[in-house]
């Protein structure tokens, strides 16, 4: 049983989060560094160029990286601050094993045995997909890649899924239904084109700091700026057009919007007639959502509705890009396709300054989608059921169509099973759901009742607290690869150090496990580069192909976009020049996305909305951010945001300590009150754990297609927190900020 | 080869408060783990707006002028820089008359430090490390030439009306192209406004060119700071 076996406290002593903000050589003599690397910021998908400065296998300090064509040396906090991260104290040295009262140090033999035998074990009683396994991007996509066959392959189980599933798999499953590929459909560099730029549902200067520069780009050429939040966010805050509707409104507003353009005829004749399916069904489909319609679903004026169609609709260029603000519903693929249908319908794609993407946001996001390590895919963005792509892929790989196991559960759903002792043990690299999983109460219960729980991670992730046993794995900046960054362009990841004390690189110990399990004849690297090799063949063929790509040429092109299935190939910043989807027919698909009202809303018992989402300070779960003390100074905690006029009518206080309830769970935090946010609506950032995790409070409800859930609505109430809450909220929050030892 | 400084504008409407500038700035050499920048929050009640501010590196520099032991110099380049060690009384009257509330003094080593502009990197042809990372351009080192082509919306001024004095600065301010200077802390119309929206209204009278708004709606009451058992104090709500 994968109790933990120390208190919370105890935990953070022992292994933190401590935050430090010392570089490893102090402040006082920073020397010259031997090297400066360059390599890419591990925090987002927009994988900026950062310059790490080595010294004795050391990351010391960074220098920008301005010669890197798409942040050009700016950065974020966190990108600034990245490098505090390599040498931190609370790094896990040695492999650990849980006891009755903690965890003890051991060997990687004795470590690994154990692992090896608890997989033997639980398949040998209970078949191979009794053992499942948990990954994440912001792995390597030579890492992503080696997880997908390695959890078919060496651990011979369908049941592996990815963290993509809590973040942007909606606008994948959005993407293919619509394009029949999963990328953005052009390069960041068509933004300062663009005559329109709409962002929906995307925070970016808080999540993507370095693509608000694309974005004034494009408004000092006389652009206009649409932002829909239920928020005012900083970049919605200078917004020529702010849609602040309610959370979960969204395919209301674009029906709305589309509908407009119908009315007025701002529509591509020409390209939804020729190159679109389903146009004529789309159009009788929103002939009812008129704006007064949607304005009622939103919260909005329908004015605003028809102000900001007439500027979408006669613009001769414009971008669209949407995020998690969207993607995070259980109406997530439909808010997709809904965005979508708003391009088609005026045509603009594929051309300069025409684009669509979705912003994706972990560090390889994109890449770490495409290469087999979700449940329902095999390399090259193949589908894990389609009788000759699984062939394909089992030529690649030597194997018969038997040996390769097929579709397993989503991330939601493997954690349902494991709830309910279908599936017994788990392997977890990357991913620390006890702070990024929906209603982290269910999710507790969860890792408590598992037989085996082994986790691969750097710190000591609040998952981590739960493992039989602990491995040391590796950061971004200790192993050799690549990354593919939100637009497309594949980045070359380099090992700046190698791993310190006892801990691994990540490839090494997948690789271990797997020739433990005797299963190393599928396994025959030795470095990432090799794996790579294989990837690009494995790729070829598929819509993410990256046959042509070699490390080679991206050092010296600073990147490549793919489709890049040739070597030679120049590869394709910008898709869909041809007027041709990726379908199989070459029409780009429109689909009806009737409205439909979210799992939960407000009703008399929780009469408010709960949205959550990021600070510009972490990075998704915080086990790397909320280790570094100067962001972790100017963002400590969770508060709840909540309007003026909401804390009056209910007597709340700014800075009152209140708790936040849902029929889920409930959180104890300081309340912000400030004008930015809906009165109908309060908001909580997620990145951190335990009593403190917004995630308490959110729903398991599932998007139909991509198994997205709700994250970013919910019904919620408020009350002022009782004296006994107020005593724990402040030690939560002192705990927060606890210092390492010097 | 001489080293051409270029010219280092803020452009307050791109600021999104995500302080890479001061995390940056505090890896210097020379300030160790001290940011020299800071980023304001206007007013986190009403807006997100927030502002970074750097040393402005007047021409005739109100710190300079109120040391009372000479140890603050401006350099042939217009950058004003750090006092001087050995002469700096770390008297903190640099601090108190700086318009724009730039100097400090560091209570460990008893001197004064403030932004140089980078001389390390600036000297050397590079940019200063705050513009470096900005991510939005809120703060840009760029030729004066290639600023006016970039942003044509906005025009950089660089007069500042602080009560009765005029401060001309080496950094350029970006702002509406109807603004010629930038009109802060009028002690006249201070003293004879009641709140925010009369002295709004007394900016736009006396300065019917420069762009000011007049009266903006304010929050429908005062946002009142909790206290008691269930709030937290300034100092615990750092963050906020």
């Amino acid at each position: 049983m994968a109790r933990p076996s120390m208190s919370v406290d105890d935990y953070v002593e022992k292994y933190g989060p401590h935050i430090s903000d010392l570089p490893v050589t102090g402040w006082n003599s920073k020397p010259e560094p031997d090297a400066l690397v360059e390599t890419h910021c591990c925090f987002c998908g927009m994988q900026c160029g950062i310059k790490l400065a080595v010294k004795d296998n050391k990351v010391i300090g960074f220098e920008p990286w301005e010669e890197f064509p798409f942040n050009e040396g700016r950065l974020c906090p966190k990108g600034v601050k990245r490098y505090m991260q390599t040498h931190h104290p609370d790094r896990i040295l040695d492999p650990l094993i849980r006891t009755e009262t903690g965890f003890r140090k051991a060997s990687w033999d004795e470590a690994l045995d154990l692992v090896v035998s608890k997989i033997r074990a639980i398949q040998e009683k209970s078949g191979k997909h009794a053992f499942g396994m948990m990954s994440g991007v912001s792995l390597s996509n030579e890492k992503s890649y080696l997880v997908g066959k390695f959890a078919r392959l060496a651990l011979q189980t369908r049941n592996l899924d990815y963290n993509g599933r809590f973040c942007m798999v909606s606008a994948g499953g959005g993407n293919k239904k619509a394009f029949g590929i999963d990328r953005a459909a052009n390069t960041w560099s068509d933004i300062p084109l663009a005559s329109v730029v709409f962002l929906a549902g995307t925070n970016v200067s808080e999540c993507f700091p370095t693509l608000t520069h694309y974005i004034w780009q494009a408004r000092d050429r006389g652009a206009k700026l649409i932002v829909v939040d239920p928020r005012v966010t900083p970049i919605a805050r200078t917004a020529d057009y702010h849609l602040q509707i309610r959370p979960g409104t969204d395919s209301a507003l674009n029906q709305a919007l589309l509908h407009e353009l119908i009315r007025n005829d701002w529509v591509d004749h020409d390209f939804v007639t020729q190159h679109c399916k389903g146009w004529e069904e789309l159009k009788a489909s929103v002939e009812k959502c008129t704006p007064e319609w949607a304005a009622e679903i939103c919260g909005i004026t329908p004015i605003i509705i028809r102000e900001v169609a007439a500027v979408w609709g006669p613009a001769k260029t414009s971008f669209l890009m949407h995020a998690r603000g969207v993607e995070q519903q259980i109406k997530g693929v439909e808010n997709v396709l809904s965005l979508i249908n708003l391009v088609l319908t005026t045509g603009r794609i594929g051309r300069p300054g025409c684009g669509y993407g979705t912003i994706t946001g972990q560090g390889n996001g994109q890449g770490g989608r495409e290469h087999g390590h979700k449940c329902d895919q095999l390399p090259g963005n193949r589908d894990i059921e389609n009788p000759e792509h699984r062939a394909y892929i089992c030529k690649v790989w030597g194997i018969d169509d038997s040996e390769l196991p097929h579709k397993g559960l989503t991330a939601v759903e493997m954690f349902e099973a494991i709830h309910e002792g279908e599936i017994k043990g788990l392997l977890n690299i990357c991913c620390n759901p006890l702070v990024s999983h929906p209603d982290t109460n269910y999710l507790r219960e969860t890792l408590e009742g598992m037989e085996f729980f082994c986790v691969i991670d750097f710190f000591m992730s609040e998952t981590a607290r739960y493992a039989d046993v602990v491995l040391p794995g590796s950061l971004h900046e200790e192993e050799e690869g690549t990354a593919t960054s939100a637009e497309a362009r594949i980045c070359r990841l380099r090992a700046a150090i190698s791993p310190p004390g006892n801990a691994r690189r990540d490839t090494d110990i997948l690789l271990e496990i797997a020739r433990r399990l005797g299963r190393e004849k599928y396994f025959p690297y030795s470095e990432p580069h090799e794996i790579f090799e294989e990837l690009r063949v494995a790729s070829k063929g598929g819509t993410a192909d990256y046959y042509g790509v070699t490390y080679e040429r991206i050092e010296k092109e600073m990147g490549v976009f793919w489709p890049c299935p040739e070597i030679g190939h120049p590869g394709t910043p910008r898709l869909f020049e041809d007027k041709k989807s990726y379908q199989p027919d070459g029409l780009f698909h429109m689909h009806v996305t009737a409205y439909r009202p979210s799992f939960e809303v407000p009703d008399d018992e929780y009469p408010l909305y709960y949205t959550t989402g990021r600070s510009v300070f972490h990075y998704l779960s915080g086990t790397q951010t909320r280790r570094i003390k100067f962001l972790v100074d100017n963002f400590p905690g969770p508060v709840c945001e909540m309007h003026p006029k909401l804390a009056a009518k209910m007597g709340l206080k700014h800075r009152q300590l209140v708790t936040v309830e849902t029929r889920r769970g409930a959180i104890s935090i300081p309340l912000d009150v400030t004008e930015t946010i809906r009165p109908d609506t309060v908001f909580v950032p997620y990145h951190w754990a335990e009593k403190l995790a917004a995630n308490q409070l959110t729903v398991r409800a599932l998007d139909p297609v991509s198994k997205m859930p709700e994250f970013k609505v919910a019904a919620c109430r408020v009350r002022p927190a009782t004296p006994e809450e107020s005593v724990r909220l402040r030690k939560d929050y002192a705990a927060l900020k606890q210092e390492a030892d010097a | 080869m001489t080293v051409v400084f270029k010219e280092f504008f803020i452009d307050f409407q791109r600021c999104i408060g995500c302080e890479a500038c001061a995390a940056g700035c505090a890896e210097c050499h020379t300030h160790r783990g001290y940011p020299m920048v800071q980023v304001d929050k206007v007013d986190p009640a009403m807006s997100p707006q927030t502002s970074p501010m750097v040393c402005m590196h007047c021409k005739v520099p109100t710190c300079a002028l109120s040391c009372p032991a000479d140890a603050i110099k401006v350099d042939e380049n217009g950058i004003v820089h750090s006092s001087l060690k050995p002469r700096c009384i770390a008297c903190r009257n640099c601090e108190l008359a700086c318009p724009f509330g730039v100097p400090m003094i560091r209570e460990d080593i008893q001197q004064m430090q403030k932004c140089d502009m980078c001389f390390d990197r600036t000297a050397a042809g590079k940019k200063p490390m705050c513009c470096t990372v900005c991510p939005t351009g809120a703060l840009h080192y760029n030729t004066m030439e290639n600023m006016l082509a970039a942003r044509p919306h906005s025009k950089p001024i660089n007069k500042w009306q602080f009560g009765n004095q005029i401060v001309e600065t080496r950094l350029w301010v970006m702002v509406p192209h109807d603004v010629d200077i930038m009109v802060v802390d009028w002690p006249e119309l201070l003293a004879g406004a009641a709140g925010p929206i009369e002295l709004a209204v007394k900016l736009k009278e006396r300065f019917p060119l420069q762009g000011f708004p007049g009266p903006q709606p304010t929050r429908d009451e005062p946002v009142p700071v909790g206290a008691g058992v269930g709030s937290f104090s300034d100092t615990e709500a750092e963050y906020l």
